[in-house]
C-alpha cells in the first residue's frame, strides 16, 4: 500500500483509491470538479516520488516535467508527497552581486544564492522587500551558462519595489527570493520544430533565458524573437540578441518599435504582435512564447491559437494565475 | 455514458482532435464568443474538453445539478437557446470537419439536447 503525505500528514492509500478520493476522504479541501481527469481542477505537484503517467494525461509537457498531476486520475504507485500548487514558495537568501544599467529605464539586477538551486530558463521568483512588498520576475539567466540568478526590472512610476531596486538596492544586499516556478520554459525533445518568442519591455527577460537554453541544447528549427518597445531607446540586449543572431544562423531577432518613427532599417515599425504575425500568418505546428504586458499576452495568446497553434503549444508568463499569495500582497500594497 | 457512440467516434484521441478546433470556431463565433473569451485560455480549453467528451457519449461525473450550478453565472449574463444552439452547430462543423458520419453528428447533438434544460436553468 502506498503512503501519501499532505500537509506533513501521512495517509496511507486503500488499493484504487485516487489522491483525490484519499484526501478529500480524510477531509482535506482539494479543488475538484469534473472527476474524468480532465477538467483539470484538481491539479497538484509531487514534491517527492513520480506520479505515474496516467495522471499527467493532457497536461503540458512543462508541467509533466514538475510532476504536477490530476489529483483524480493519480492512483499511487509509490509513495508520493503532494501539495496544492504554488503552495512551494519556499523563500531563498540571495546576495547581490552587481546591478547592470540595460537601458535607460531597466537594470539587470545578478543575485547570488548561497547554494546552487535548480531551475529552468523562463522561470519566475518572487522578491520579497519586506513582509508585506513582494513582486514577481522573470529569470534572464540560464543555469549552466549564468553563474548567477539575474532579473530584469524595469522603474515602473510610482512603483515602490521597482524604485527600491533602482535607487537603493546594492551590491552586498542580502534579499529574499522564493525558489523559480513557472512553466514558460523551453522543452528538448523536438528540435525541429520552428519557436516564435514575442515580448514587450522587460518581458524579454525570460524570453532571453529561453532563446540562450534553447540553441544550448542543440535546438536546430527556426527560433525568432520579436521584441517590441514604444520608442528606440527602450530596447536593450540589442547587441547581445544581433551576436546571438549571427551565431546561430537559425536564431532571428526582430526589435520592434511602435510609437516613433524608425529610421534604422533593422527596426521594424508597428505594434510587436502585429508585425510578427504579419511575417508568420500561420502557426500550426509552433511553439509559442509571449512575455511583458498583460494585454499584449492576452491578445497575443488567442490571436496565435486562432492561427494554428495548438494551445499546449502556447507559453506565457503565469504571473497572474501562478502567484494567489503575491497578488493578495499586490492588492493590499498597489504598486 | 454512451460507450458504443464514444468508440465509434474515435474515444479520447477524437476529443484531442476535436477541442482545439472547436474551441477556434467558438471563439471567432461573434453569438458566443463572449462567453469562451476567458483571461485562461488554458482552463477553458480544459473545460471545452470535458464538455466534448461528455458530447461524445464519454466517461463523465456530470450531473444536471452540476450543469444547472456550472451554468448559472452565464444564465445571469443572458445564455440563452440562441447560444446553446450556436454551440451545438460548432460542434457539428467540427465534427463534419473531421470526416465525421452524419448519422453520428445527429446522435451527439441528440445528447447535447438531454442537458439543454439544466444548462439553460429552465
Amino acid at each position: 500500500m502506498s503512503k501519501l503525505t499532505f500537509n506533513n500528514t501521512t495517509y496511507s492509500c486503500p488499493d484504487n483509491a485516487t489522491v483525490l478520493d484519499v484526501l478529500q476522504g480524510h477531509g482535506v479541501a482539494v479543488p475538484s470538479s469534473c472527476r474524468s481527469g480532465l477538467c483539470q481542477t484538481c491539479i497538484m505537484q509531487a514534491v517527492k516520488g513520480t506520479p505515474p503517467a496516467a495522471a499527467q494525461k493532457g497536461l503540458k509537457d512543462t508541467l509533466k516535467a514538475q510532476n504536477y498531476f490530476l489529483a483524480c486520475s493519480c492512483i499511487p504507485g509509490e509513495d508520493l508527497e503532494v501539495i496544492l500548487p504554488n503552495s512551494g514558495f519556499a523563500r531563498i537568501k540571495a546576495t547581490v552581486s552587481h546591478i547592470d544599467t540595460l537601458c535607460h529605464d531597466i537594470v539587470g539586477v545578478n543575485l547570488d544564492c548561497e547554494n546552487p538551486i535548480e531551475y529552468k530558463a523562463g522561470q519566475f521568483i518572487n522578491l520579497f522587500r519586506d513582509s508585506e512588498l513582494a513582486r514577481s520576475y522573470s529569470l534572464a539567466s540560464v543555469p549552466n551558462q549564468d553563474k548567477q540568478l539575474t532579473l530584469h526590472v524595469r522603474k515602473v512610476p510610482q512603483g515602490r519595489m521597482s524604485s527600491w531596486i533602482h535607487h537603493e538596492l546594492s551590491p552586498g544586499d542580502v534579499i529574499e527570493i522564493s525558489l523559480p516556478a513557472g512553466d514558460c520554459f523551453y522543452i528538448p525533445g523536438n528540435p525541429q520544430q520552428p519557436i516564435l518568442l514575442i515580448g514587450t519591455g522587460s518581458g524579454l527577460a525570460p524570453l532571453y533565458g529561453i532563446i540562450r537554453d534553447a540553441l544550448a541544447q542543440g535546438h536546430s528549427g527556426p527560433v525568432r524573437l520579436y521584441h517590441g518597445s514604444k520608442f528606440s531607446h527602450d530596447l536593450y540586449l540589442v547587441n547581445e540578441l544581433r551576436e546571438l543572431a549571427q551565431e546561430f544562423e537559425n536564431f532571428s531577432y526582430i526589435p520592434c518599435v511602435s510609437d516613433e518613427a524608425v529610421t534604422d532599417s533593422s527596426i521594424r515599425s508597428g505594434q510587436v504582435l502585429d508585425v510578427a504575425l504579419a511575417d508568420y500568418p500561420k502557426l500550426k505546428g509552433w511553439k509559442i512564447y509571449l512575455c511583458g504586458h498583460p494585454e499584449m499576452v492576452k491578445a497575443a495568446k488567442k490571436k496565435t491559437f486562432l492561427v494554428g497553434a495548438s494551445m499546449k503549444e502556447i507559453y506565457a508568463d503565469a504571473f497572474v494565475s501562478a502567484a494567489p499569495a503575491i497578488s493578495k500582497l499586490a492588492a493590499v500594497n498597489p504598486i | 455514458m454512451n460507450e458504443s457512440l464514444f468508440q465509434k467516434l474515435g474515444g479520447e484521441a477524437a476529443v484531442d482532435a476535436a477541442v482545439d478546433i472547436f474551441y477556434r470556431k467558438v471563439l471567432s463565433d461573434e453569438r458566443i464568443s463572449g462567453f469562451f473569451d476567458d483571461v485562461d485560455m488554458e482552463r477553458q480549453a480544459a473545460k471545452q474538453k470535458s464538455f466534448l467528451t461528455m458530447a461524445f457519449g464519454g466517461p463523465n461525473n456530470y450531473s444536471g445539478m452540476d450543469m444547472r450550478r456550472g451554468h448559472a453565472h452565464l444564465v445571469q449574463r443572458g445564455l440563452n437557446d440562441i447560444h446553446f444552439d450556436a454551440v451545438v452547430e460548432n460542434i457539428a462543423a467540427t465534427l463534419q470537419e473531421l470526416n465525421v458520419a452524419p448519422e453520428y453528428i445527429a446522435d451527439v447533438a441528440a445528447l447535447c439536447e438531454t442537458t439543454r434544460n439544466d444548462v439553460l436553468g429552465k
